[in-house]
Parts: C-alpha cells; structure tokens; sequence
C-alpha cells in the first residue's frame, strides 16, 4: 500500500527506536499529526512548542537517546529556536521535524512560512529542507545519525507540507547514508596518547578537569582517577560525571566553583581536560588559568582543542575510548599533592559591602492574598541551601535534578549531591531560564525509573509556567521546588555588587501565589516558609504524583564564593563560604 | 584586534553543491567574527561538488580554528590550504577608464597583457587577469585617467601538479 511523506516519516521514526515525540500541531504538520493518530509513537503534547524542544532536550540528556520534537511552520518552527540554541550549545541529540509551507508557496511570504533553514543555521548541527517525499526517509535517518554521532547536536528536518501529503514512490530509500564530509574519530592518536602517559607519570600535581562530554565515560573515569590518584574537578556540565560524594572529588569549578577546585587549577602542573571547552564561566581571566601548567585536552571536537587554551597535548576523540586507551596497570600515589589541595589557604577576599538600599521598583502590586509574603521581606524565609541538601538525603542516588537558571542552579549545582552522570540536567552554555519545567519532564519520561525534582525560581518558572498543564495532563510525576524570593535573584546579586544596589527591574514582587495556581492545574502544593516546616518537603517528594514546593527565601541570599568575570580563579569573594568538600564530608559521616 | 598581526590565507574549500551551503559557509564567518577577503565560488569537474575559494585574514592563531569550523560543517568535503604551496592564481578584473588618452591606455593594456573588450566615445573597458598584485598594479596605472568602474571576482587558485 502506498503511504504518504508523513506516514514514512512516523513510520521511520518507529524504527528509528524512538519512543516519545514532544510537539505542538499546527497547519503545516498536520498530515504527521494525522499519521500519528494511528501510530505506536506516544506524542507529548506541550503548551509551548519551546517547551516541547526544552522536553525532547532533557528526555535526550537522561536517556541518552535523540531527542524528538514536532512543531508547525512559520511561528511553531521559530518558537523552537531558544530550545534548539540551548541543545547545541550544550551538545544534546535532538531532532527537529518541523512543517515547511506548500513548495510552490515558499518565498512568497505565505501564511506562516519562515526561513527556518536560514533562521536555524547557526544553531544546529546541521539542518535540512526536504521538498520531496523520496528523500524523507534517508533525511531523518542522516539527521539523527548527525544528531547522536560525534560531538552530538541538534538537527533540524524542515519539510513542505505537499512532500508530507504526496505519496512516496521510491519503495524503500537505499540503506547507506550519503555523508561523505561527516567523518567521527572515536579513538585518540597512538603518538598523542603515548606523550599523554608519559606526561601523566611525569607530573606531581595532576588535576582532571572534567565537562559533559565525560558523562558517558564514568565508569573509566573513576577508574582512571583511583589508578593514578588524581583529584577531579566537573564543570557545571560534567556534575555527575565523577561521584560528587568521591574523596577526590574537588567539586565545580569557576565562577561559583569550589575554591579548593579553583585553587588547584591555579597550581597543578599538568590540567587534564577531558570532554570540557574552556568557557569563560569556567576559566575566569583565560590569561591566568592554570598558568601553572600543562594542558592534555581530550574532546571528540577538534574545533574545541586550542579554540581558548593552547594544549599541549591534543587529543581528538571520545572520552570513554581515549581514557580506556590512556589506562593501563600504572598505579600513582599523589597523596602529596591532595594534601596540599586540602590544606589550601582559602583567599580572604570580599566584595564591597553593599550599600543598604531600598527596593526602588517594587511596583507590583500584592496579592489580596495575605498569605503571600510582600517582597523583601526577611523573616519567614527558609535557607535555599538546606533544602537542597535535604532534597540529596531524602532521595540519594535515586535523585535526577533538573534545574532552571540563575541563584537556583547554582545553588543546585553546589549543594545537591550528584552521584550518578546523566543525573543532573541544566542549560549550562546558554543559560536558558525556563528551561527547567519542561526539561523536567522530559528527563522524568527518559528516566521514569527515577525520582526527577525540578529547582527552579520564581523568575524562571514563569517563563514556561505553561507547561505545569502538560504535567497535569500526563499526571507526570515531576517534583518541583520553587525557590521564591520574590526577585530575580541572580542579576540581583550582580546589582549588588557591581551596580551599587540599584535594583533595576530585578523585583518581580508577591505574584502569582503559586500554590494556588498549582492547584488551578490540579497539582498539589505546600509553601514553606521557615525552618519549622520543612517536613513538608519530605511528604512531598514521596508523594506519588507530580507536586510543587514553593520554598520562601530571602531575596539577599548570594551565591558565593564568586569570581568576578574576567578575575583569576584565585580571586574569590566569600570562599570560606562554600559548601563543604566531599573529604569533610565524608569524614563528619 | 591586533589588524598588523593579521596574515592573509588562501583556502579552496570542497563543498557539496547543495542548496544553503554559500550560506553555512558565509554564516560561518559572520558569526565566528573571521574577516573574508575575497571570496569565489564555481563548479569543479564533478557536478556534485563546488568549489569556494576563501581569502582570509586573520591571526595566526585563529587560522587554525577557522579551518576546524569550517570541518565541522557537514557540507564541507575538503580543505586545501593554498598558502604555503606552489600554486597559480587568478584574478579577474574589468576596469572601465576615461578614454582620452586612447594611446596610452592602450599602451598600459598592452604592458599587463590585458585585453580592451568594449570601447565606446568617451570610455574603454580593459579586462585583465593576474594575481591579485598584477591587478593592483594595473588599477594603480590607470588610475590617473579617471576610472568609474572597477569589478573584480574573487581570486581563485589551484595547487601546481608537479608537487603532489
């Protein structure tokens, strides 16, 4: 029987091996979303085509799978776009199949026709425009080749809706994909490898400095680590990567990073990168970072190796195989040298004092409700730090954290315990607020072995709160701690030390109460605001369903340590602030 | 940006010939913040592959990385860095100058071995190929006759054979 461009593309997504689409209908996808009417696929309907990417983007990160979202041409395809910088930024397989206007209609400015292939071009890997229902199939099989392979990434399918209605007459597309310029390095070069031992033997002060490209390599990472007896440090996409919980573990470092993780960076003789890039979040003035050292710089990108730090030893390949080919029988001890980390003077530095300022644009109005508290105010406010360190207790190794942007991922970053990769899930390079709510629900649907909590803030949860009704819907059992502090925390915190405290727009005030609005959706809801309550938490997050946990906290609660941009690592403000290191830790336990 | 440090490089790039892929190359560019040259694109003796022929100047240590970049674009098949090989190359330029002075234009012309392709009352045209300091040249020449048109192509370039 002849099928449609539509039915052939569901039917390759079947084979494929995907189980969930995230999408949004619209005119353009409606032969899919009537080929998908009677399909196996389950399709997660969101409220917001962004969150459908933000979705098929956590889904991806938990699962390890390609990410599949849906949406309509012309504004269904360009509200994509965020999610699709936001996945390419931090390199996670999704795909893309967006609806294209009639061929014959495009370029001429027709009802909702976009140039999505231009608009997307800097943005994804790779992306497509199919006019031809023949090509369908062998496009979608390239795309999420592109898309899972290498240095992975988002790519874009953009399809005419007539080659999604006409019938396809080419029986089956030949099976080989047609990728000449698309090649993938897995395994490091022999000679580079060789000098990368030697240097490893050879250095007293080794440090691993550890990125998302690691997340698939923990297992020989640890036992890379444990062999030669080298501290680890993960940027904010590699937590998880390495146990939080390890002894050598050292924490995040950077800009909010541990000082002691950021102390030995500034003294190890030998930095090896492995599957990070170097951002500026990471290193803080590029000219002082790790001056000290040496750097082996393993990436499957070679575009990364020497884009900010020269390396002296470049290893162009996957994580998992070059460690498994820099492992041998060599045993190290550098017990010396962690010693030292741990003895580390912590820099005494301290940002200017604020000035004590008003909150000059608190101009939204209150809530009749009294029970919302009126923004800055101090008392009845529960310490973000607490909470999360009860969040890690409560659920330990079965906990999947998704975070939103600002104070509440870093906090998340710094205080709930990761110990499993793939476990904590955060737009890292783009830095996308709102993009936790719906990133949760992917990554519960890609894990729904796991307990997934959603940190989020009041800022960054309103900006998909949208998709409270998908979770609704589904009944998907994401728990959501909402740290309310009633401001826009994080630029709030740089008002404070680098703009005098002029509150500038940072002050969202007491709206919406938002266990009511949970409960307009039918989710339960418990506010907390002091210590006395939080016992309230744990009977959320044992609960069987979905439940949001709005947790009060005063809005002049920092994220430290903090390195300014463009400081040294060494240059922290309130390091003696910083969680406690895992070696301490463990020796309290 | 240091524009002394700057060092011109001389890139063909094989590309598929595929709808969008001048685009991804350009876009390429703009957003890495790589400065072009000079840039030309044709068919090659393959239908399915073009040929973009990239001058860039950049810093050294940015070479590298524009090389990478443009690796990771699926479109791209092949990169030949042309600067420090034997090689020829071509530009082409027509100049279209105030025709007054008839002889001694035509004696220029006659120098560069350029080519008058178009005459009319008051103007000529002269077309000439070279590389890109023989084209410099000529335009310096002819300068002081009063030139109100120049169009050039981007240079192209191909590696000589007795090297490889």
């Amino acid at each position: 029987m002849a099928k449609t461009g539509a039915e052939i593309l569901v039917d390759t997504l079947v084979e494929l091996g995907v189980e969930y689409v995230f999408g949004y209908p619209g005119g353009a996808v409606l032969p899919i979303y009537d080929a998908l009417y009677s399909s196996s696929l389950k399709h997660i309907l969101t409220r917001h085509e962004q969150g459908a990417a933000h979705a098929a983007d956590g889904y991806a990160r938990t699962s390890g799978k390609v990410g599949v979202v849906i949406a309509t041409s012309g504004p269904g395809a360009t509200n994509l776009v965020t999610g699709l910088a936001n996945a390419y930024m931090d390199s996670v397989p999704l795909v893309a199949i967006t609806g294209q206007v009639q061929s014959g209609l495009i370029g001429k400015d027709s009802f909702q026709e976009a140039d999505v292939l231009g608009i997307t071009m800097p943005i994804t890997k790779h992306n497509y425009l199919v006019k031809d229902e023949n090509r369908i199939e062998s496009v979608l099989r390239e795309a999420f080749y592109i898309a899972s392979t290498g240095r992975p990434g988002p790519v874009l399918v953009d399809i005419t809706k007539d080659a999604l209605m006409n019938y396809v007459s080419r029986k089956k597309s030949k099976n080989g994909l047609d990728l000449p310029g698309y090649r993938v390095l897995k395994e490091g070069h022999p000679r580079q490898i060789a000098l990368a031992r030697k240097l490893i033997k050879e250095a007293q002060k080794p440090l691993l400095y550890v990125g998302g490209g690691a997340q698939d390599a923990s297992e020989i990472l640890i036992q890379f680590a444990e062999n030669l007896d080298i501290p680890v440090t993960t940027t904010l996409m590699g937590i998880g990567a390495f146990p939080g919980d390890h002894e050598l573990s050292l924490g995040m470092l950077g800009m909010h990073g541990s000082p002691w993780a950021n102390l030995a960076v500034q003294n190890c003789d030998l930095l090896i990168a492995v599957g990070a890039r170097f951002d500026d979040r990471v290193t803080g003035s590029l000219s002082k970072f790790a001056e000290k050292a040496k750097v082996i710089h393993i990436d499957i990108d070679a575009a990364e190796i020497g884009k900010n730090v020269a390396a002296y030893v470049p290893i162009v390949g996957d994580a998992k195989t070059v460690l498994a080919q820099l492992l041998d029988d060599t045993k190290l001890c550098h017990r010396e040298w962690i010693q030292e980390i741990r003895n580390f003077e912590l820099p005494m530095q301290l940002p200017k004092e604020p000035k004590i300022t008003k909150c000059t644009d608190c101009t939204a109005p209150n809530m009749k409700n009294s029970d919302v508290p009126p923004p800055c105010r101090k008392k009845d406010s529960v310490d973000p730090k607490v909470v999360l360190e009860m969040v890690s207790d409560l659920l330990q190794d079965d906990l999947i954290v998704a975070t939103d942007v600002g104070q509440n991922q870093m906090w998340a970053a710094q205080y709930v315990r990761v110990k499993k990769p793939r476990s904590f899930i955060t737009s890292g390079g783009l830095g996308t607020m709102g993009y936790g709510l719906p990133a949760a629900i992917g990554a519960k649907l890609g894990r729904p072995d796991r307990s997934v909590v959603l940190v989020t803030g009041d800022g960054s949860f309103q900006m998909n709160i949208q998709e409270l009704a998908t979770i609704a819907s589904y009944g998907i059992p994401v728990k959501i701690v909402l740290l309310n502090n009633r401001v826009l925390g994080m630029v709030r915190q740089w008002q404070t030390i680098f703009y005098e405290s002029r509150y500038s727009q940072t002050c969202t005030g007491s709206v919406p109460d938002f266990c009511v609005l949970a409960s307009a959706y039918g989710i339960p809801a418990v506010r907390i605001k002091n210590q006395d309550q939080l016992g309230l938490l744990q009977e959320a997050l044992t609960s069987e369903g979905p439940y949001l946990v709005e947790v009060s906290v005063d809005p002049d609660e920092s994220v430290w340590p903090m390195v300014a941009p463009g400081a040294a690592l060494c240059e922290m403000f309130h390091a003696a602030k910083a969680p406690t290191p895992s070696w301490q830790r463990r020796a309290k336990s | 940006m240091n524009e002394n440090r700057r060092e011109k490089v001389t890139l063909a790039v094989l590309v598929r010939n595929e709808p969008g892929v001048l685009s991804r190359v350009a876009g390429l560019f703009t957003r890495r913040g790589y400065n072009i040259h000079s840039l030309a694109v044709g068919p090659t003796e393959k239908k399915e592959i073009s040929r973009i022929t990239i001058v860039i100047e950049e810093e050294p240590e940015r070479l590298e990385q524009v090389e990478k970049q443009l690796h990771k674009l699926i479109d791209v098949l092949k990169i030949i860095n042309l600067t420090n090989v034997q090689r020829v190359e071509r530009e082409l330029c027509l100049i279209q100058v105030n025709g007054e002075k008839r002889s001694d234009i035509l004696q220029i012309v006659d120098i560069f071995r350029a080519k008058i392709v178009d005459v009319s009352p008051k103007e000529v045209m002269v077309e000439v190929t070279g590389d890109t300091e023989k084209i410099d040249a000529i335009i310096q020449m002819l300068a002081g006759y009063g030139i109100s048109e120049i169009v050039r192509t981007g240079k192209i370039a191909l590696a000589r054979s007795t090297q490889s």
